[in-house]
C-alpha cells in the first residue's frame, strides 16, 4: 500500500489561510488503512483545524466527505457538482489521489494534507516499513525476496557494505536491519545461498526513475475503436 | 489564570461501564459531591473511545473532557484503557497544537467501588478547567459530510 502521514496542523492552517470554506476529502482505500486519511482521519483533522482557526479569529468552514479510491476519476467525478461552493480542497488522500482531483477540477484550488511517504506495509500494530521503491525491474527473485533497493540505505547490489555491525543492524540507523545480512540468512535457510555466486548483470536504472515519468499502456484493456466504414 | 464569576465549566466524562460509571453511581449514592456540570456519557469500554469523539465534544462546547477508564491492568477487555490513554494523550497534544490547552483532556483510571476516589477527581479537575477558563470556542452548527454517491464507508 501507499503509506502517508498527516501533515503537521501548523502547515495546513498556513495553507488554509484566507479560505473561508473548504472540503476535507478522505479516500478509502491505502491511506485509509494507514490511518492517514480515512473517514476517522478526516473527521479528526476537520475538527482540530475548525477550532484552530476559530480561536485564530479567521474560522475555516470545513465540510467532511470521503471516497473509496482518489487515484480514479471515476470514483471522484460526482463531486464536481458540488466543489463549486468551496474556495480550497483539501485532500488527504495520497500524491496521487491529490493530482487526480487537480485533473478533474482543474477551476478548483487542491491542497495536499497529507506528505505521501513510500510504498510498504505494516510491520506490527501502529508500525509502517518501506518495502517497495518501484524500481520497474523486481529483482526479488535473486534475493530471497527481500529488496535491497528500498531496505538498505545505499541501495546495494553485491552484499553488504563494511557498515554492517555483528548484530546485523544497519550503521545508519540501529533500528535497521541490514537487509543483505537478512538476505543471506534467508537464503541460507532456504539453502540457495549458492545463487548470490552467480554474476548478476548491473541493473538497468531506466526502467526506475531514471527513464523520466513511466506509463504503462495495456492494449488489451483499452477501449476497442471501431474503424470507420467497417 | 482567568478570573470568571459564576463560571461553571462544561465537562463531559466518558466513563466506562464496567468501573468508572459505577463509581460515578456509588459517589452520588454516597453523597460525595462532584459539580452538576459534569455530564457522564456511559460507554462499554474507554477502548471505545475515538480521538474524533474528544476533539467534536470540544467543538460542541465542552470545556473538558474526562475519559474515566478501569484501573490499569484490570480491564474488562484487557487493554481497552490503554489504548484510550494513548489517545487521549495524543489529544492533549493536537490541543496544544491549535491553540488550546493540553490539560482539557484527562485520563483518570478508577475501579467500580472508589466512588468517593471518582468525586475526588471530579472536583480537581474540574478546578483544573475552571481556573483555564472557557474554550473561546462558539458551540456553531454541526458541519456537514456530503453523501456518497452509493455505499458508504467506514
Amino acid at each position: 500500500m501507499i503509506v502517508a502521514d498527516q501533515k503537521p496542523i501548523e502547515d495546513i492552517r498556513k495553507m488554509l489561510k484566507g479560505k473561508k470554506k473548504v472540503l476535507a476529502i478522505g479516500c478509502g482505500t491505502c491511506v485509509a488503512v494507514c490511518f492517514a486519511g480515512g473517514k476517522r482521519e478526516v473527521g479528526v483533522l476537520s475538527s482540530a483545524v475548525r477550532m484552530a482557526t476559530e480561536l485564530e479569529g479567521e474560522p475555516v468552514q470545513i465540510d467532511e466527505t470521503i471516497v473509496q479510491r482518489q487515484c480514479e476519476k471515476e470514483f471522484i467525478e460526482h463531486l464536481g457538482d458540488q466543489l463549486g461552493e468551496y474556495d480550497a480542497v483539501l485532500s488527504l488522500g495520497c500524491g496521487v489521489g491529490v493530482q487526480t482531483l487537480a485533473d478533474q477540477f482543474p477551476g478548483t484550488r487542491i491542497l495536499p494534507g497529507l506528505n505521501t511517504k513510500f510504498m510498504g506495509g505494516p510491520t506490527e500494530q501502529g508500525v509502517w516499513e518501506e518495502r517497495c521503491q518501484g524500481c520497474g525491474n523486481c529483482l526479488l527473485e535473486y534475493t530471497g525476496g527481500i529488496c535491497p533497493i528500498s531496505r538498505c540505505a545505499k541501495q546495494l547490489m553485491n552484499g553488504p557494505c563494511g557498515g554492517t555491525d555483528e548484530g546485523g543492524r544497519c550503521e545508519v540507523d540501529p533500528d535497521t536491519p541490514c537487509a543483505w545480512f537478512n538476505i543471506w540468512e534467508r537464503m541460507d535457510a532456504l539453502d540457495i545461498q549458492d545463487q548470490l555466486m552467480e554474476i548478476q548483470p548491473p541493473k538497468d536504472w531506466s526502467t526506475s526513475r531514471d527513464g523520466g515519468r513511466r506509463k504503462i499502456v495495456r492494449k488489451d484493456l483499452q477501449k476497442p475503436k471501431l474503424d470507420e466504414g467497417s | 489564570m482567568k478570573e470568571i464569576s459564576n463560571y461553571e465549566p462544561q465537562i463531559i466524562a466518558f466513563c466506562c461501564m464496567h468501573c468508572a460509571y459505577a463509581a460515578a453511581d456509588l459517589a452520588g449514592s454516597s453523597r460525595f459531591a462532584y459539580p452538576s456540570s459534569l455530564k457522564i456519557v456511559a460507554i462499554p469500554c474507554t477502548g471505545r473511545t475515538d480521538m474524533g469523539h474528544i476533539l467534536k465534544t470540544f467543538e460542541d462546547g465542552a470545556d473538558g473532557v474526562l475519559v474515566a477508564g478501569c484501573l490499569e491492568g484490570r480491564c474488562h477487555f484487557q487493554t481497552g484503557n490503554l489504548y484510550a490513554r494513548q489517545r487521549v494523550e495524543h489529544v492533549a497534544e493536537l490541543l496544544d497544537q491549535i491553540g488550546l490547552e493540553g490539560e482539557r483532556a484527562r485520563m483518570i483510571n478508577i475501579s467500580a467501588g472508589m466512588g468517593a476516589k471518582f468525586a475526588e477527581l471530579a472536583n480537581e479537575f474540574a478546578k483544573t478547567i475552571s481556573a483555564l477558563g472557557p474554550t473561546g470556542l462558539k458551540k456553531k452548527p454541526a458541519s456537514r459530510e456530503l453523501p456518497l454517491p452509493s455505499g458508504k464507508i467506514e
